[in-house]
């Protein structure tokens, strides 16, 4: 059995009992990659010899008493959006493709201070626009479950690699889903915080008014633990929370007596497959048959999430993004002919169809003209969707659903019809709009053995309620290993 | 479709974001826009004219720094990524003629 | 003949006075090598963000209060979207929706010497750009970030004003008002003011106006006042052409004195402004204003009634220092030392004001410190040195800075005091003169005017002429 068979609280115990070393921890992961890389093409960068540079270095801080965080020596992959010192950040972008950050993101180095050990950077949908892995400049990340099928996006580099059980557990970014849809379709377990519990610095920007940084792994417990240490205060980041309280573990409980959940019955209409449908209605079941208090209620506004989230995610985008111009950094075209030809060719050339897609939208909404129309309407809808939820929250402690409609996707189905793909995003998207925290864990497998994902979604700072809700529905299954753990 | 995107527009959006589309990627981009409005027009079906447009989610305000400078030389690090280079300047092309 | 009217409004950008830029940590310190003063945050870096200089707030607030202006107490940052070299993330940090300050006014005086309010349509703040350095011949251009993110604020005026001399009456009276809050320097030259200027031209007794255009790049009044005047013309030979003025922004060059369009087709003029998400919003309690009122310096119009009570100055003469807040500031500081402020006044107001015009000089690029001209006062009061030795000691002081006491000391420029020596060297003059003495003694007292020159050419000007009088009169009684 191989060490990343474990989740990462299990490997971190072992290295702080000395049954196992973070080197040889970080050896196990290197190995595993080595191996399946060629399957899963999880990973952008690996760096093996920091990798191992790094763990000698956490166990020699672990013995003399410096990392006492339950993660120290456990290896990690981090989401290519997210800048390290000194290592390869691309976005999954050719735009990007030679850019070396000299400062690293909040998040990261949070975990860093924890004693992790970083293996590499993962591979997303360029810029985390899309949902299915395979937007990438450096081609697409195969499901662990099936390499036919995609591990979903735009985190899917970071769920398969923790599926395929290259590494012990990852950090992802969720837009509009990409945590929770790709945790879904790989069947591992991750968290979309609260907006402004993790702190944005160093994540390059999307939309900045929904991005949020999160973990992937394989279980509750391990996700807790993770967020427990990213998530923190940063004065860096203006839109950072200074949050009551950070103890995430202490919500894994396996106790929902009494917690009132709300099943949105929006969430199980039209488009909604039948296998997904009984899986989270049986994961519902459990809850109640604990003790929780289970009923079915109208979200509302719930189609609306989608054009509202498209509009306002371009925007930011399309300013966002300006500032990949082949002036300070990144790629630049060979040949040009003043200014605005050689902007123009750089970003042309550097950027692949979706983000040059989503980049188009979101100038022409912004334009004069169209804002009122567009943005402010999207905005106004925001509100509308923000307060649908916090009168279900009135009611409600927890909302349960499905992660996504449909299990993953077969490879090339879904780019061809941007449209249909988005709408995959419908039970994800509103949690970002109104600045949730949602939570995806595996609670089935399909026909096709593809894993089914729950989706549980607290109100605002209240990431302890789900946290115990799936904690809960966790003790009542086995983890399901993917075909490529082994 | 009842959003037509004409080819001046996409040329317009074009000198905005800086993207230069070919041919194909032109006619690509004229329908998927003129598709996703379309969707996006969804939106008009709500009634939104008394609720505020909410650019921020949560009420926080007044997120201030201090007046004192932190930050040191930061030219190395600044320029270390430059396509092109001058010296600790960093080179694009003439902006004025 | 048709007579038209120049309807003006202007854009003036301030640099503030901060320590820091807007949105980081970095210095905001003049020159410095290129791109020394910048981080990933005003170089715009991937995933870097802006967390707000407070300081910005509180002198936007202090110039829209003294300037009148209605604060906005619920005010947000809005991203101004477009590419340039010199704007790192290819957009702009601004406000356009909400700004700190609205609806405000200055009053200027005209010149017919009447009064005039010249609204203020808002403030807002915003980051500056980074610079740009042109290769003479090469094909490139160079970019320094140094400059980026530096805080501005920039105040919209109302069309009020109807002539080059309104404009400078303007602009004038704000840089006075912002110097005395200390929140700018506020200098042209240098670019810590620009102004860009609105003009339009209509025939007179028209209510509607004309197509305007917005002149760039004018790095002084001199050229602000060339400006406005060849715009004028040009704007009134196009409509007597019977051509039509176009909605346009021009570049002044002043050399050459004559402006040209920058038009491009790559420029659309579209900003696509949005409410910027990576700040939050910026809450101006009652309180806080209140706080910043109080704080608030005295102003000029304060000052100069302050001098005529409190130091007995003329209103002529502290209409002049407090014109300038640079001459106020040496006056008081000088004051508060010798405690003399009738000679500071007067060597403000005679001997410097001589130095400033004869070197070309602003009062702002007065470089000697106060103590000095405290201890050239306490010179003079102590009669150490006589007035025409203290004349030229002030220039060295005005100049080079020098101390006055060492420089007298060193240079032997000390008044001989010693009765002795001075009597001796009189009773010499006046042996040596007796026609002098004789005249004198004939009623023609002028005569004495004579032998005191003789005695001062005689000590080499180390005398004090009150003391060189009083022994002359004696001997010759």
């Amino acid at each position: 059995m191989s060490l990343m068979s474990l989740t990462a609280v299990e490997l971190g115990k072992k290295i702080k009992a000395k049954e196992v070393s973070a080197v040889e921890a970080a050896q196990a992961a290197l190995d595993a990659i080595e191996k399946k890389e060629a399957t899963v093409n999880s990973f952008v960068t690996v760096d093996k010899e920091k990798a191992l540079s790094r763990a000698r270095e956490v166990q020699a801080g672990i013995e003399s008493g410096i990392y006492t965080n339950p993660l120290a020596g456990v290896p990690v992959a981090i989401k290519d959006n997210m800048c390290t010192d000194g290592m390869l950040t691309t976005c999954s972008s050719k735009i990007l493709g030679n850019f070396v950050p000299n400062y690293t993101s909040e998040a990261v180095l949070n975990l860093v201070k924890a004693g992790a050990v970083i293996l590499g950077k993962t591979n997303m949908d360029e810029f985390a626009m899309g949902s299915t892995t395979e937007t990438s400049a450096f081609g697409a990340t195969k499901n662990p479950w099936n390499p036919e099928h995609v591990p979903g996006g735009s985190s899917g580099g970071s769920c398969a690699a923790v599926a395929a059980e290259e590494c012990s557990y990852a950090l992802g970014s969720d837009t509009g889903g990409s945590i929770r849809q790709p945790s879904s379709f790989c069947g591992v377990t991750g968290i979309k915080p609260t907006y402004g519990s993790v702190s944005r610095y160093g994540l390059i920007a999307y939309g900045s008014s929904l991005d949020q940084i999160g973990p992937v792994a394989k279980d509750v417990t391990d996700c807790a633990t993770i967020l427990e240490v990213i998530a923190s205060y940063d004065k860096k980041d203006s839109t950072s929370v200074e949050r009551k309280e950070y103890d995430f573990t202490s919500a894994l409980q396996d106790d929902v007596k009494g917690l009132k959940i709300g099943i949105p019955k929006d969430y199980f209409g039209e488009g909604l497959d039948t296998e997904v449908k009984d899986a989270v209605l049986a994961a519902a079941k459990e809850l109640e048959k604990k003790g929780a208090v289970v009923e079915e209620f109208d979200l509302s506004l719930v189609e609306y999430a989608i054009p509202a989230y498209y509009v306002i995610a371009c925007a930011e985008a399309s300013s966002n993004l300006a500032r990949f111009d082949g002036v300070k950094y990144g790629y630049r075209t060979e040949d040009f002919n003043g200014l605005h030809n050689m902007y123009k060719k750089t970003r042309s050339e550097g950027f692949g169809t979706e983000v040059k897609r989503r980049i188009m939208l979101g100038s022409f909404v912004l334009s004069s003209g169209y804002y009122d129309a567009y943005y402010l309407k999207a905005l106004r809808t925001k509100a509308l969707i923000k307060q649908a939820f916090d009168k279900a929250f009135e009611k409600y402690d927890v909302i349960l659903g499905p992660a996504a409609p449909t299990t993953a996707p077969r490879i090339g189905e879904s780019l061809s019809d941007p449209i249909k793909m988005y709408l995959g995003d419908i039970y994800t998207i509103s949690v970002n709009l109104a600045g949730l925290p949602g939570i995806s864990l595996p609670c089935g497998l399909d026909a096709k053995g593809l894993p089914i994902g729950l989706q549980l979604i607290g109100n605002c700072f209240e990431e302890k309620k789900i946290i115990r809700a799936a904690y809960a529905f966790e003790q009542t299954r086995e983890f399901v290993h993917s075909p490529l753990s082994e | 479709m009842a959003n037509i995107i004409s080819d001046e527009t996409i040329e317009y959006v074009g000198i905005l974001a800086k993207l230069e589309l070919s041919a194909e990627e032109k006619e690509r981009a004229k329908k998927d826009i003129g598709e996703m409005l379309d969707y996006i027009d969804k939106l008009n079906e709500l009634d939104t004219s008394a609720v505020e447009p909410m650019s921020h989610v949560f009420p926080y305000h007044n997120v201030f720094r201090e007046d004192v400078v932190v930050n040191g030389d930061g030219r190395d690090k600044s320029l270390a990524n430059a396509p092109e280079r001058k010296e600790d300047s960093f080179v694009v092309p003439r902006t004025i003629s | 003949m048709k007579q038209f009217e120049t309807v003006i409004g202007l854009e003036v950008h301030v640099e503030l006075a901060t320590k820091t830029k807007i949105f980081c940590a970095c210095s905001t310190e003049f020159g410095g090598e290129p791109n020394s003063h910048t981080c990933p945050v005003c170089t715009g870096m991937p995933g870097s963000l802006p967390v707000l200089n407070k300081q910005v707030v509180e002198y936007a607030i202090a110039v829209g209060l003294a300037t009148n202006c209605k604060i906005t107490q619920n005010c947000k940052f809005d991203r101004k979207n477009y590419f340039y070299p010199d704007n790192p993330q290819n957009y702009q940090i601004s406000q356009l929706y909400l700004p700190i300050c609205r609806d405000g006014g200055i009053e200027i005086e005209t010149e017919e010497g009447g009064k005039k309010v010249i609204g203020i349509h808002e403030i807002h703040m915003e980051e500056d750009a980074g610079k740009l350095v042109h290769d003479e011949w090469g094909e490139s251009s160079l970019v320094d970030f140094n400059r980026s993110g530096v805080p501005l604020i920039e105040i919209v005026s109302e069309p009020d004003m109807r002539s080059a001399d309104e404009v400078i009456a303007y602009l004038e009276k704000l840089r006075l008002i912002i110097q005395y809050l200390g929140a700018s320097d506020c200098k042209l030259q240098e670019g810590s003011m620009r102004a860009d200027v609105n003009l339009s031209i209509r025939e007179a007794g028209s209510e509607e106006f004309g197509t305007r255009t917005e002149m760039k790049n004018l790095n002084s009044f001199k050229a602000i006042r060339r400006a406005i005047e060849g715009e004028k013309e040009r704007q009134i030979d196009l409509i007597e052409a019977g051509k039509e003025v176009i909605q346009e922004t021009r570049r002044w060059d002043d050399a050459k004195e004559s402006s040209y369009a920058m038009r491009s087709k790559e420029d659309a003029q579209d900003y696509r402004y949005f409410p910027e998400p990576d700040l939050v919003p910026v809450i101006i309690s009652d309180e806080w204003l209140e706080e910043i009122r109080q704080r608030q310096p005295e102003l000029r119009a304060e000052k100069l009634e302050r001098y005529k009570k409190e130091f007995n100055i003329p209103e002529y003469d502290a209409g002049i220092i407090t014109s300038n807040k640079k001459l106020a500031d040496i006056f008081e500081e000088t004051t508060a030392i010798c405690n003399n402020p009738k000679k500071v006044s007067n060597w403000l107001m005679v001997e410097t004001m001589r130095l400033l015009k004869e070197h070309d000089m602003e009062p702002e690029q007065i470089t000697f410190a106060p103590e000095n001209l405290a201890k050239l006062i306490q010179l003079t009061d102590a009669r150490a040195i006589n007035s025409t030795v203290a004349k030229e000691v002030f220039e060295k002081v005005f100049r080079d800075n020098i101390d006055p006491e060492k420089y007298v000391e060193e240079n032997g420029l000390k008044t001989v005091s010693d009765d002795g020596a001075l009597r001796s060297t009189i009773e010499k003059i006046v042996e040596e003169n007796p026609q002098s003495v004789e005249d004198y003694k004939n009623g023609k007292k002028k005569a004495i005017g004579f032998l005191v020159g003789q005695t001062m050419k005689a000590m080499q000007g180390k005398a004090d002429p009150g003391m060189v009088n009083q022994i002359l009169t004696e001997l010759l009684q």
